[in-house]
């Protein structure tokens, strides 16, 4: 908790007196949250707001033969029931499709459904009451005439014959496939052990703790629309209101106020999002929707469903000589809009194995569609599965050699000093620590003694195991993740500083806040270079009639790139105010500096003047500078990486558990987490992300699973049914950094929002394989629960 | 129409009569009719914990108590309880520690917290996780409010961590 000294090599222009980067400073503007005085979007309330509620499919696959609105009309307080056609006079259709993801297809989606439900729980007619439980009486009133028609619900059989096309306009159910191959893949398997391994995903979800929220208004005189939106980019919503609403974007204002949490879950297009807000403009009043527990379980994107079938050969010498995936993966029925249900897939193809040296690579993968609830990116989008494949099959592979999973890592991950370099896939690395991260692993966990530690225990019928998981992280994505393929969702970001009269800095940035610090982040790179105490910086997120375009908060983007956009415009401010500074002290601005709010003299630090009487005399007696000079207490910076079309970072994860074999039930005892994600700006800030996110990893791996019916029924939709990780399930996690700071900005900071979900669950599944080792037994099946590892051990059918 | 019911409360300590539906939540007639917002709602059916408050001295779900249930009963609220002074530390020491992240559950994560710290005032790291346990917090994955709670409690037994 103590502040800690900056522990990265540092360009000059952070370098500085009392510089704020790596100092676990507290987080500003959550004082507020302290009090349950924040601002979720359900705690705004606008004259004349109306709620709506859903009417949705209990089928997961029927067509609509006729609803009946008139009982729910008279029901008290209903002032709207709207069906999809009705609702698409207002709003457009979309498709999820990116041009460079070539050959992905899906079927137009309305904001509420027309002729048919695809998936149990999608929407087809909307309510509009005075409260929201007036609305979800009316939704009881709602007859709807259905036909159930037959149900695509498992992915493995999707695109046979006999099964039934879910949109017949597409032909078939196949939405993408994507094949890749380098080296010499057939004569590596002819050359070495093979170890071969299925491996399954269970579809999970994010379980924000607040629900999907948006309360829209539309103020028709001036043809305006303001959207309080709980989501993670309010630019990239701007656009989409606008122009499925048919408005101009700069009519269309989104306001994201406090989130409560988001993780990738509150980065899409929803169609009852885009209802709410059209319902908004048709009724010319404000509508709030929030989701309800149950509709989140049935609505909120869900993650991860993939079978992957993999092979790896291994030399006796440990070397990784090939491997090959082949990933098949059911996204529900349409591809969601606009980042599209294909990235999770893509993703597994290009990060596979893609921390080892070895050229020889063969994946496939294979995305259907399905009657269920649709997929599409959750936090570490294809790394947890990657990395799971990765490391099960090196693990697999140094039993089958009898070699030390250790060693075979060492053997194997790319050398540190290979960088620049890229991998069999293409990705290209600008400079990883692999081997730094994983010596400072093997240290930190004290590696040996927790061998002889099992191997003791052992003996007394103890079944502990140490799950090993490195890993690479994509993160500050360029334009090259989606604006390359037509998507309209800014890679770039922009940074506005103003001075005011009394000597604070007002920040506004277009990365947005859902709980990570992004605004810690932004006030201690502010402060740094402008020269400010942080309590002078006031930063503004999330309200595009305030704030410079950008993209928001994902793929663990906004300290890197918010921050670099930060650098630029406080370098750029802090030369502003010097110009003024040297005016009124009549001395070269380039003598000057700015420490702790005060001009001082650079050669001696002597002060010279405030910046609260800059501010003053800059603002309020501009006559008593020279009529030739203007001043601009302001600046503007953007910035986009350009080196490199991401950061990636990497990492490395253990897990020690023990698995207790008469119940199959699994006792985390310790985690730890190496990461390096270049420049620590904030080394608190960044041990929670990892540990918030090595517990994400840890649901997946151990509890998350969305059931489903051979009829596409979810069956465990309630957090009740639906097991997340809680306080005492979960270990203490220990976090070291290795810094190897991105070039591609004066900053090099690089993200570490996702790589705690990235590694966990693949260090959880090694870790369970290695205690039961002894037993001969494997699994690869993720919920790893009690009842399947008794399955695999053989003790229930 | 639907029923109503007529109730006579304190909230935070002022007395208020009100008019409320039969079947509205307490978390619902704090939030909606009274605006005190800081209690939240994940799922209206018991399990997440953020609509916590307390009642009559102890902590109930908000989401499963009757607004018609408070009658003749004394409410406290994240907001009450931050007014008073008496969470000042754990809020203090959640924000020092980064025990909060999005914030959602933070106010039910330090009224439950400070009833652990009434009924045992010297509780283990396992205790903490135990008692905490029906709180959900989908962002921190709990390290750092058990580390938050663990030093609160040491401080308060005037024990220097
Ligand atoms: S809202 Fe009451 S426990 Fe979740
Ligand atoms: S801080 Fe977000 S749910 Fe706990």
């Amino acid at each position: 908790m103590s502040d800690t000294p900056p522990h990265g090599p540092l360009h000059a222009v952070l370098d500085r007196p009392n510089s704020y980067i790596g100092r676990s400073v507290p987080r500003p503007n959550v004082r507020r949250l302290l009090q349950g005085r924040g601002n979720y979007v359900d705690d705004i309330r606008l004259p004349r707001m109306v709620h709506v509620a859903f009417v949705r499919s209990p089928y997961a696959h029927a067509r609509i033969d006729g609803i009946d609105t008139a009982a729910a009309l008279n029901s008290p307080g209903v002032v709207a029931v709207v069906t999809g056609a009705e609702l698409a006079e207002y709003c457009t259709p979309w498709v999820g499709v990116l041009s460079h993801l070539a050959g992905l297809k899906s079927q137009p989606q309305h904001a509420i459904a027309i002729q048919k439900a695809s998936w149990q729980g999608e929407a087809v007619a909307a309510v509009v009451a005075e409260t929201r439980a007036q609305a979800e009486d009316g939704v009881d009133a709602v007859q709807v005439q259905w036909t159930e028609l037959p149900i695509v619900a498992d992915m493995e059989t999707a695109l046979d014959d006999q099964t039934p096309v879910i949109h017949p306009d597409l032909g078939d159910n196949l939405a993408w496939q994507r094949s890749f191959e380098a080296g010499d893949v057939d004569a590596a398997f002819a050359a070495g052990t093979v170890v071969d391994e299925e491996f399954s995903f269970g579809r999970h979800t994010g379980v924000t703790v607040e629900p999907r929220a948006i309360l829209s208004s539309y103020e028709p005189a001036e043809g305006r629309l303001t959207v309080h939106h709980s989501c993670q980019a309010p630019h990239m919503m701007q656009n989409i209101f606008a122009t499925h609403l048919g408005l101009e974007e700069h009519d269309v204002r989104v306001i994201c106020g406090d989130v409560g949490g988001s993780y990738g879950i509150k980065v899409h297009a929803y169609a009852d999002e885009m209802a709410t807000a059209a319902l908004s403009v048709m009724l010319r009043r404000p509508v709030k929707f929030i989701a309800d527990r149950l509709e989140s379980f049935l609505t909120d994107i869900h993650a991860r469903d993939h079978r992957v079938r993999a092979r790896m050969a291994i030399s006796e010498s440990g070397k990784i000589l090939g491997i090959e995936i082949d990933d098949l993966t059911g996204i529900g029925p349409y591809s969601v809009y606009p980042r599209t249900s294909g990235i999770e897939a893509n993703q597994i193809v290009n990060l596979t194995g893609a921390q080892y040296t070895c050229g020889n690579y063969r994946a496939k993968t294979t995305v259907v569609f399905q009657n269920k609830v649709p997929m599409c990116q959750y936090r570490a989008v294809g790394h947890p599965i990657a990395t799971a494949v990765t490391e099960g099959l090196v693990d697999a592979a140094a039993a089958a050699i009898g070699m030390d999973p250790i060693e075979v890592r060492r053997r194997n991950l790319i050398p540190d000093d290979a960088y620049p370099c890229t991998a069999a896939t293409g990705l290209s690395f600008e400079g990883l620590s692999h081997h730094r991260a994983l010596a400072r692993l093997v240290e930190l966990m004290d590696y040996d003694s927790l061998r002889a530690e099992q191997e003791r225990l052992r003996g007394d019928g103890i079944y502990r195991g140490i799950g090993i998981a490195t890993f690479i992280e994509l993160t500050n994505p360029s334009a090259m993740f989606y604006g390359v393929g037509g998507a309209r969702i800014s890679a770039q970001d922009g940074c506005t500083l103003r001075l005011d009269a009394k000597g604070n800095v007002i920040c506004t940035t277009g990365v947005t806040e859902q709980g990570q610090g992004a605004e810690a982040v932004m006030a201690q790179v502010t402060a740094t270079a402008v020269g400010v105490t942080i309590d002078k910086v006031r930063v503004i997120t999330g309200d595009t009639d305030v704030v410079p375009y950008g993209g928001g908060t994902w793929a663990s983007r906004a300290a890197g790139i918010g921050g670099e956009a930060a650098v630029q415009a406080g370098k750029a401010l802090r030369e502003n105010i010097l110009k003024v500074a040297g005016i009124i002290l009549q001395a070269e601005p380039e003598t000057l500096d700015i420490r702790e709010g005060r001009v001082v003299d650079g050669a001696d630090g002597n002060d010279r003047i405030g910046l609260d009487e800059v501010g003053r005399i800059a603002y309020y007696r501009a006559d008593t500078l020279p009529k030739d000079f203007q001043s601009e207490l302001v600046a503007t910076r953007h910035y986009v990486p350009k080196l490199f079309p991401f950061a990636f970072t990497n990492g490395v994860q253990a897990s020690w558990l023990e698995v207790d074999i008469e119940t199959g039930f699994v006792t985390l005892l310790k985690h730890w987490a190496v990461e390096d994600c270049g420049t620590v700006i904030n080394p608190q800030l960044v041990d929670e992300q990892i540990r918030g996110g090595v517990v994400q990893g840890i649901g997946g791996a151990l509890f998350e699973h969305c059931l489903y019916d051979d009829h596409g029924q979810l069956l465990n939709g309630s957090m009740m049914d639906y097991l997340t990780p809680m306080a005492a399930e979960m270990p203490d996690i220990e976090v070291a950094h290795v810094e190897t700071p991105t070039a591609d900005s004066e900053l090099g900071a690089k993200g570490a929002g996702e790589a705690g979900t990235a590694g966990a669950p693949a260090a959880v599944l090694n870790a369970i394989n290695d205690a039961l080792m002894p037993l001969d037994v494997r699994l690869n099946i993720h919920p790893a629960t009690p009842e399947r590892i008794l399955a695999a051990l053989g003790t229930v059918g | 129409m639907e029923p109503m019911i007529d109730i006579q409360t304190s909230v935070n300590g002022a007395n208020l009569s009100a008019r409320v539906p039969a079947r509205q939540t307490l978390v619902d007639f704090l939030r909606y009719h009274l605006e005190l917002t800081g209690s939240h709602v994940g799922c209206e059916h018991g399990s997440c914990g953020a609509c916590t408050i307390r009642l009559d001295g102890d902590i109930v779900r908000g989401c499963l108590v009757l607004a018609a249930q408070a009658d003749g009963a004394a409410v406290e609220t994240i907001e009450g309880l931050s007014d008073s002074g008496e969470l000042a530390d754990l809020q203090a020491t959640f924000h020092a520690r980064n025990a909060l992240q999005c914030g959602y559950c933070t106010p039910g994560m330090l009224l439950t917290a400070q009833a652990l710290l009434a009924d045992n005032p010297a509780p283990s790291r396992e205790e903490i996780r135990a008692y905490i346990s029906g709180n959900y917090c989908r962002c921190t994955g709990y390290q750092a409010i058990v580390d938050a709670i663990e030093s609160v409690a040491a401080a308060r037994r005037g024990v220097i961590s």
